[in-house]
Parts: C-alpha cells; sequence; structure tokens
C-alpha cells in the first residue's frame, strides 16, 4: 500500500542492448543464443594489442532511440572507460561516454490511471555490454561466456520524475514500445535486452529534498520492477516511521524471496575512475547525418494513439492498448485493409487476441494470425456467412494455425444456416417438443424463448443464423 | 664481408639479381647472433626455423623467377611489444612469459607482405616503460659501444641488435622517446613518426595516446625505405590517420638550402652535457654549410612536459594494463583463494617494480578527487605544449636538438633513482605529447660514444625530416662508424 505520509520518488536507468548485426567495436556477431565463446575475437576478448572500431550502425540506431524520445542530439560526443576489474570484462574497463553522452534532456509521456505525466530524460549514452557469469554452485568457480560482451547498448537514465511504482513500470512499458517501434532493439526483458535499474526514495509529502535513495538491481520482469519498488517503498516507510534513516546502498530484488537485499554499501563503491579512451576519436555528428536518421523514425505510438482516435473512432483505452505495441498496432492496420469495421477489429484484438496470448504465455510474434485473415473473417461475419459465436472457433484456429477464414470454415463445415425453410422446420420441430416452454413464454416469461433458441442452436451445431431464428421463433410462437 | 653489412637499398638489389640468397642473408644474421648475443642480449626470442624456412621457400620462388615483394628476404627485428601471430610475444614481462599471440599487428602483416623475415623478438623494458633496458625482466641488452652501458630504452634490444650488426633493421615503439634515445645512445637512426602515421593495432599499448611504431637501421635512406613498409592508413586502428603517404626515399634526393630550422634554447640548457651541445652545434654548421639557416627559438612550456608525460602516460598505462589479470592469458598466480586474490597475486607476481610503480602513478591521477588536479591538469599542459610547437612551425620547417642530454649511462648506475632516470627522456617526451614526427640521427662520439641529433618535423612531414637528416648522413661520416665487437 502507497504511504500516506510519504512521496516516493523513482528514477530509472534502463538499459537497452541495439540489435546490431556485430558487435559495438569489432565484427562478431551478437546473436542471442550461441554456444559459449563462439561469438569473440582477439578484440572482444581484449587480447593484448587490439584496438576497438566503433560501429557506425550502432551510433544510428542509438541517434534514432535518442531523438524518439526526444532528446538533443551532441554534435560532438566522445567515449570515456569505465575502470573495474570482474570477469566479465575482459579489458578491465567498459567503454561507455561519461562526460559528452551522443543524447541529452529528452521526455516521454506516460498514462497512469488516465493521467498523462512528462517524464524528463536526463541522457541516453552508448556503452558496451559485459559478458555473462554462471556462478557454479559449491564454490568450484565461475563459467565466462564473452558472446555478449561488446553487444551495443544505450543507458537511458531518467530524471527523478517518477511518483510511483506503477509510474515506473508504465515508464518502462512506454520505453520499450518507443524501442520496439524505432525497431533497435528487440527489448526482451527475459533476454536481457531490456535492463532496468532503479534509485528510490521517499520524503514526506511537501518536502523539498529527495530523502536518502537505495539503487535497486536485478529486477529482471516487467512485474519484478513493480513488485521490487512497491517492496522497497513500503520499506523504507517502515524505516522513516521507526524514526530510522535510510542507508544509501545498492540492493538487489530477490523474485523467489519476494525482498530487496543489500548489495554493497556506499563505500563499497567503486571508483571507476573515468578518463577519454585514447582509442577511440571524438564522435562528430554533422546535422545532414542526424537528419538522414530522423527521418527514419517511424511514428510512434503517441502519435498512432491520437490517429487512430480522430481517425477509426477507437476510445482512448481501446487506441492506448493497440498502439502499445507496434506488432498489435500493425495488425490492426492491416486488417483494415479487409475490412472497414475499425471497432469489430479493435473488438477482436482487445479481447480474443490478447486473451489468448495472456492465457498461453505468448507474444504476438509467436502466433500465425495476420491481418488479412483478421479482417476477412470480420467480412465473413458482416455477409452472415459465419455467426459470432462461429467466428470465435474460427478465430483461435486462426490463430494456432495461420489458416485463411475462408478455409477453416470450408474443411470444417462451420458455414451459417441463414435458409428460412430449413430454420423454420427446426423451429416448428423444437416449439413442438417443448411445450412446457411455449405454455411459459405465453404465460410471459420472456426467458423462455431463450431456452428456445438455445435448443434451436444446439441442433444446428451452432451454425443457424441467430438473427433468423429468433425472427422465425417469435413468428411460429406467434402462430400457434 | 657479411652481407649484413649492407644497406637495405644493395641487399634489394643483389637479391633481385641473385648474387645473395635470402637464405644466405637469414643465415648471415643468426650467425651474427650467435656470435655477438652472449655480450649484447638483446633477442628474447629467436625464430630461427621458421626464418630460415621463409627463405629457402623464397629464394625457390625467385630461382623460378617468381615475381616477389620488393624487401623480400631482407631480415628484420621485432621489438617485443609488437605481437606476432604464433610467435612468443612477452613485451619482456613475466606476465606473458608464456603469451603466444593468435593474430599478427598490422605492421607484423606488413613486414610479411613486403616479404621481409622476421629473425626474432628484441628485448625492452617491461611494457616498453623504461629507458635503459634495466627494466626487462629477462635480461640487460648491453651497448655495443660498451658493454657496462645500457643501450637506452625501451626498445634498447632494438636499437643494440641494429648496432651489433645482427639485423640490418628492427621495429620498435615510442612512446616518450623510446626509439629515439637507444637510437642516440646506440649510434644508429631511429625515426618516431607522427602520432596515427603507422597503425598501433597489435602494439601492446603502454600509452595508446602516445605510441608509435617506428623503424631502426643503419642509414637515412634504409629508414625511409622501411617507414614505406609500415606507414599509411590502418582501419583497424580509429587513431590512425587517413592522409597520403608519399614516397619516402625519392623525397630524399632534395636539398636542404634555405631550410628553417629552429633550435629550441630549453634544449641546449644547463642539464645538457657540453660534449653532447658540442656535436649538435657541429651538425648545426654543417646544414649552414648546406644553405640551411637556423636560429634559436622557445618552447616555452618545455619544464612541465615531464610531470605531464609521467602523468598521462601512466594514467593510460594503469587501464591498459588492467587487462593483465591472470584470467585469460599470462601467468596465473597458483592457488588463489578467491577472485580478488587471483588479480592481486597474478599481478604481484606478474609484474615488474616499475610497471607497478606506473600503475599505481596513473590510478592515484585518475582517482575521484585527484583527477582534476592530476589527469586533468597534465592534459592542460600537453595542450601548451602542442601549440609551443604549432608556433614554431609556423617560422621553421624543422627543429633540431640533441636527442638525449647525456650519452649512454653506465648499467645499474640510475636504477634506484627512478626521477634522474625520467629526466633522461627531457628531450624526447615534448615531442611526443605534440604527436609530431622526429628522427634521432648519429652526430658523432662523445668520449669514444655516440651522440644523437634529433631533427623534429610538422606533423606527417615525415619526408622534409627524413631529407634534412639524409643530406648530413651525406656530408658526414658519423653514422659509418661501428662499435668493436
Amino acid at each position: 500500500m502507497p504511504s500516506t505520509k510519504y512521496e516516493t520518488v523513482i528514477g530509472l536507468e534502463v538499459h537497452v542492448e541495439l540489435h546490431t548485426k556485430s558487435k559495438i567495436f569489432c565484427g562478431c556477431s551478437t546473436a542471442f543464443g550461441a554456444p559459449a565463446n563462439t561469438h569473440t575475437c582477439p578484440i572482444c576478448l581484449g587480447h593484448p594489442g587490439v584496438l576497438p572500431v566503433l560501429n557506425r550502425q550502432a551510433v544510428e540506431y542509438a541517434m534514432k532511440a535518442a531523438m524518439a524520445l526526444n532528446c538533443e542530439i551532441s554534435p560532438i560526443s566522445d567515449f570515456d572507460r569505465k575502470n573495474y576489474f570482474y570477469p566479465d570484462s575482459p579489458k578491465a574497463y567498459q567503454i561507455s561516454q561519461n562526460t559528452r553522452p551522443i543524447g541529452l534532456n529528452g521526455w516521454i509521456d506516460i498514462e497512469v490511471d488516465g493521467v498523462t505525466k512528462r517524464i524528463r530524460i536526463n541522457r541516453l549514452h552508448m556503452e558496451e555490454d559485459a559478458g555473462k557469469l554462471t556462478h557454479i554452485d559449491g564454490g568450484f568457480g565461475s563459467l565466462v561466456d564473452l558472446n555478449r560482451c561488446g553487444t551495443p547498448l544505450v543507458e537511458i537514465v531518467s530524471e527523478a520524475d517518477l511518483r510511483s511504482p506503477e509510474e515506473a513500470k508504465a515508464y518502462l512499458e512506454k520505453m520499450k514500445a518507443i524501442m520496439q517501434y524505432c525497431d533497435v532493439s528487440d527489448v526482451k526483458m527475459e533476454e536481457g535486452s531490456l535492463r532496468c535499474d532503479a534509485n528510490i526514495s521517499l520524503r514526506p509529502y511537501g518536502q523539498a529534498e529527495f530523502g536518502t535513495k537505495a539503487e535497486l538491481k536485478n529486477m529482471n520482469s516487467f512485474r519484478g520492477v513493480l513488485r521490487g519498488l512497491e517492496y522497497e517503498e513500503e520499506r523504507q516507510a517502515d524505516i522513516l516511521d521507526e524514526g530510522g534513516q535510510v542507508v544509501q546502498e545498492t540492493r538487489r530484488w530477490d523474485e523467489a524471496q519476494g525482498r530487496t537485499l543489500t548489495m554493497r554499501s556506499k563505500e563499497e563503491a567503486h571508483d571507476y575512475r573515468y578518463f577519454p579512451d585514447p582509442d577511440l576519436v571524438t564522435l562528430i555528428v554533422e546535422p545532414e547525418w542526424k537528419e538522414r536518421v530522423r527521418a527514419s523514425i517511424p511514428e510512434l505510438p503517441d502519435a498512432r494513439k491520437a490517429r487512430y482516435a480522430a481517425e477509426y473512432g477507437l476510445s482512448h483505452y481501446d487506441a492506448e492498448v493497440i498502439t502499445s505495441s507496434i506488432k498489435i498496432a500493425d495488425l490492426f492496420e492491416q486488417s483494415l485493409t479487409y475490412t472497414t469495421d475499425a471497432k469489430a477489429v479493435a473488438n477482436w484484438i482487445m479481447g480474443d487476441l490478447l486473451g489468448y496470448l495472456n492465457q498461453n504465455g505468448k507474444e504476438i510474434e509467436e502466433v500465425a494470425l495476420t491481418g488479412e485473415g483478421l479482417g476477412a473473417m470480420i467480412g465473413l461475419i458482416e455477409k452472415g456467412t459465419i455467426s459470432n459465436k462461429i467466428a470465435k472457433t474460427v478465430f483461435k484456429e486462426m490463430v494456432e494455425s495461420g489458416k485463411s477464414p475462408q478455409t477453416i470454415v470450408e474443411e470444417q463445415g462451420l458455414v451459417q444456416i441463414s435458409d428460412e425453410g430449413a430454420i423454420k422446420a427446426i423451429v416448428e420441430k423444437i416449439v413442438a417438443a417443448n411445450p412446457q416452454s411455449v405454455e411459459d413464454f405465453r404465460a410471459g416469461k420472456e426467458k423462455a424463448i431463450g431456452f428456445l433458441v438455445g435448443q434451436v442452436m444446439r441442433e444446428t451445431k451452432g451454425k443457424a443464423n441467430p438473427t433468423v431464428v429468433n425472427e422465425l421463433l417469435a413468428a411460429v410462437l406467434k402462430q400457434a | 664481408m657479411t652481407p649484413l653489412e649492407l644497406t637495405l637499398v644493395e641487399m634489394q638489389q643483389q637479391l633481385k639479381s641473385r648474387s645473395l640468397s635470402a637464405t644466405e642473408l637469414v643465415e648471415a644474421s643468426y650467425k651474427r647472433i650467435a656470435a655477438t648475443e652472449p655480450q649484447i642480449q638483446a633477442f628474447l626470442t629467436l625464430n630461427e626455423s621458421q626464418a630460415l624456412d621463409d627463405a629457402r621457400a623464397l629464394d625457390e620462388l625467385l630461382a623460378q623467377g617468381g615475381e616477389v615483394a620488393p624487401l623480400a628476404g631482407i631480415p628484420v627485428g621485432v621489438k617485443d611489444n609488437i605481437v606476432t601471430d604464433g610467435l612468443r610475444t612477452t613485451c619482456a614481462s613475466r606476465f606473458l612469459d608464456n603469451f603466444i599471440p593468435v593474430y599478427d599487428a598490422t605492421v607484423s602483416r606488413k613486414l610479411k607482405e613486403a616479404g621481409m623475415i622476421t629473425i626474432g623478438k628484441l628485448n625492452m623494458d617491461e611494457f616498453a616503460m623504461g629507458g635503459s633496458n634495466e627494466n626487462s625482466a629477462y635480461q640487460v641488452t648491453r651497448n655495443p659501444w660498451d658493454l657496462d652501458r645500457v643501450p637506452g630504452g625501451s626498445s634498447g634490444g632494438s636499437a643494440a641488435a641494429v648496432a651489433a650488426g645482427q639485423v640490418p633493421f628492427a621495429l620498435g615503439s615510442d612512446t616518450g622517446g623510446s626509439i629515439r634515445q637507444p637510437a642516440a645512445y646506440c649510434g644508429v637512426v631511429g625515426l618516431k613518426p607522427t602520432y596515427g602515421l603507422v597503425s598501433r593495432f597489435g602494439l601492446v599499448a603502454f600509452a595508446s595516446s602516445l605510441d608509435q611504431i617506428g623503424p631502426f637501421a643503419r642509414t637515412v635512406e634504409d629508414t625511409a625505405l622501411a617507414l614505406q613498409v609500415i606507414a599509411g592508413h590502418d582501419t583497424m586502428d580509429s587513431t590512425s590517420a587517413n592522409v597520403d603517404i608519399p614516397n619516402y626515399v625519392s623525397a630524399l634526393q632534395g636539398d636542404v638550402k634555405g631550410l628553417r630550422i629552429g633550435v629550441p634554447k630549453e634544449y641546449m640548457g644547463a642539464g645538457v652535457d657540453p660534449k653532447v651541445k658540442e656535436a649538435v652545434m657541429a651538425a648545426l654548421r654543417v646544414y649552414e654549410s648546406l644553405g640551411a639557416q637556423w636560429e634559436e627559438v622557445s618552447l616555452p612550456h618545455t619544464e612541465y612536459a615531464v610531470a605531464a608525460y609521467y602523468l598521462l602516460a601512466s594514467s593510460e598505462a594503469s587501464s591498459n594494463l588492467a587487462r593483465f589479470d591472470g584470467v585469460r592469458y599470462g601467468v596465473r598466480a597458483a592457488d588463489p583463494d578467491n577472485l580478488l586474490d587471483l588479480y592481486v597475486q597474478s599481478r604481484s607476481q606478474g609484474f615488474g617494480q616499475e610497471v607497478k610503480r606506473r600503475i599505481m602513478l596513473g590510478t592515484y591521477a585518475l582517482s575521484s578527487g585527484y583527477y582534476d588536479a592530476f589527469y586533468l591538469k597534465a592534459q592542460k599542459v600537453r595542450t601548451l605544449i602542442k601549440k609551443d610547437f604549432d608556433d614554431a612551425f609556423s617560422r621553421y620547417d624543422l627543429l633540431i636538438a640533441p636527442t638525449a642530454p647525456t650519452t649512454a649511462f653506465k648499467i645499474g648506475e640510475q636504477v634506484n633513482n627512478p626521477l634522474q632516470m625520467y629526466m633522461n627522456d627531457i628531450l624526447t617526451i615534448p615531442v611526443s605529447l605534440a604527436g609530431v614526427p622526429a628522427i634521432s640521427v648519429p652526430c658523432g662520439l662523445a668520449d669514444g660514444l655516440p651522440v644523437g641529433l634529433q631533427i623534429i618535423g610538422k606533423p606527417f612531414d615525415e619526408a622534409t625530416v627524413l631529407k634534412a637528416a639524409h643530406a648530413f648522413e651525406q656530408h658526414t661520416e658519423h653514422h659509418k662508424l661501428r662499435p668493436q665487437l
């Protein structure tokens, strides 16, 4: 529960892996999931004598990301060395941007409980990723995999503008969406291509200066970010309530235990001894280059959201949900090439599609549904070829097999029966077989007609056109 | 006469006309090494069987009338901080005692492409830190002119090997004087090119913003020929300059008439041995006689150069040498207690005194709270020193000075006084900080020991530096002097 006494102050540091083909300072592949240490060379292994050469594509992706986050692009930026010893860093320094990052002073808008809020971004800088260590239980040792070492990253540092864990989560989701729209990263938290550290502190409402912060690490999912921050919010409130002082430290979110634990104190904090990397030259971004990259930024979520509301009359909420992922937004728009009923497309996406993904723990790109299929299916409903109810079966089949709705309807014989003669015969049969229901209806129990409709549908295996069934049933009952 | 006495140009001609074979040349080199190495101790690793195989293959190709690269068959020695694929590269450090590189430095590749034959790897001060070769973890190379004296450093092995006639040409590296000072002490020609002219890819970094690879040879013409092989833009080195490379050998032909020469007064001050000064003055008279003009000039920030250099070079070194942690290559301490202990023990055991001193100095200079006062301040000094040179070069084509304040000192004489040792580089360090090219050529003897004349040029104007050095050599006999071995 959020405290009523304290205001929560959160700033996020988000790391986004750029999905360039090769690493930021050498030609090795960045592909995820290769056998350990197979995507390495003397350069990313930090052999004596090697030198880094900056990947132009990584710079362009970083610029694209920065501009999509409304950052200014520094015409002059450079690279610094962040020195620390650890086996995941073979040179014993990480090449990063400290004093002059490529992106500065950006912002994004987030929405929580229907309220839009602007979150400022302090900076976006480029750096290289570290390798991966696997610690073997029992003190045997640690295994080092340097495949990831040298993968290009951008770190995006927000101002301390977030006031709740929900806002933090909304910020992160928006960040993910924007990166996805820009097509600069896979932004998958579970694969580590999107990572997030948080600074969180509490202060009594009305106090201007910030309280003592804790830095929170190891939150490996959106839910982890939310839960970790909620836990930390409560922990700090408890300390303050008891008249204690929050200790400035780095804490680790332990997903299994559901709590945060001390990682290192302020005194143990590293002195990274940053200095300009003499192996790299100053990065100069000419205006023409910047504008060329800017032109490659597609329409971003907020703009699409506004357009969907204006062009298709979607509700604010529907537009928000559909544009939260570019894949879903693209599916929405592709569907509209095949049908004009935007509302229906939105409803199918919001209800059946998202429900299916949620239930099966799948991502949109893992299912076979196409815009053409969804649009065509809505067309079949409009023409009366299938009922809404049948469409649910067809939809699920499309999601799983990717077959066209026509094929599914034909293969499974799902065509709706609209022929009045055929339906009338069945209606008369049902009426004859259920005198009690007929009597109930006449006695004024309107509900009885529902039972009779259900019986007709059962008899036709759901294929009878419900409108026709209703009309005929009403007519037959009147006559009888 | 041994074919090693020939110049590179003569070797080239005789190999081409087949009056000399590559095998003969390479064998002569190993023969000379066998005869002189017990005294000189210039080599850390020899590449004998591979070199002889390469020479025989080349001779076979020549016998069949095949086309070969212009310098094919000429022996070369390589400083042991330049990586050579498959050939042990130690940087004269215990840490890399077992290190066999898996790739070639760009210059190593260029030597191969030119058909040159690597004879072996040459001694140096550990990780190029030092000016006497006494910081080698393996051996102290001797000065061929006086075996009780140092060859200079850090490229002492390269200078001594050329001076002793073991190889006609060697590669060294210069961070604050490490090519020029040993060239002066050993009486050979040594060129530090403009920063960025020669690729640093594969040069084990000491101070990345200062390190440059350059050639040692016995004549200026040979030096020009060697520079031609190694100079040029390299996409593997971001600091490599994309400039047109002139033909350095044909550039030697112009005369020096009308050249404007500045002589920095700060380089001829109290600390410079009068006999060294006299040799330089004599050289200036030679230039006068050739129609060049010289006058005194001031480089006012010279006195701050050594302090700035030791802060900057050590800062970069503290980071560059951090990769030697015992995890992936090199020597790992036995039975460490934990990760930290692995680092501490491996580095404590692997590095020598001077390397540790500089790592500590650099780490301190970069530490939070000290960065502004040391590293940043030193960078500002560097900018001022560079400006001194810019100003001077707006009025002069070249600057001329002694290479080192004294001739070679005795082994052991300065080992307990690192500050005195650092001052030996006072005349070469400012040039390195400015990034401009400079050559050291022999300009006579003082008490039987060679004196080096330093000729400093504008950025990427190696052609003028070489031309002036060549003109001096053509009108003097100093380069013909040989040590008695």
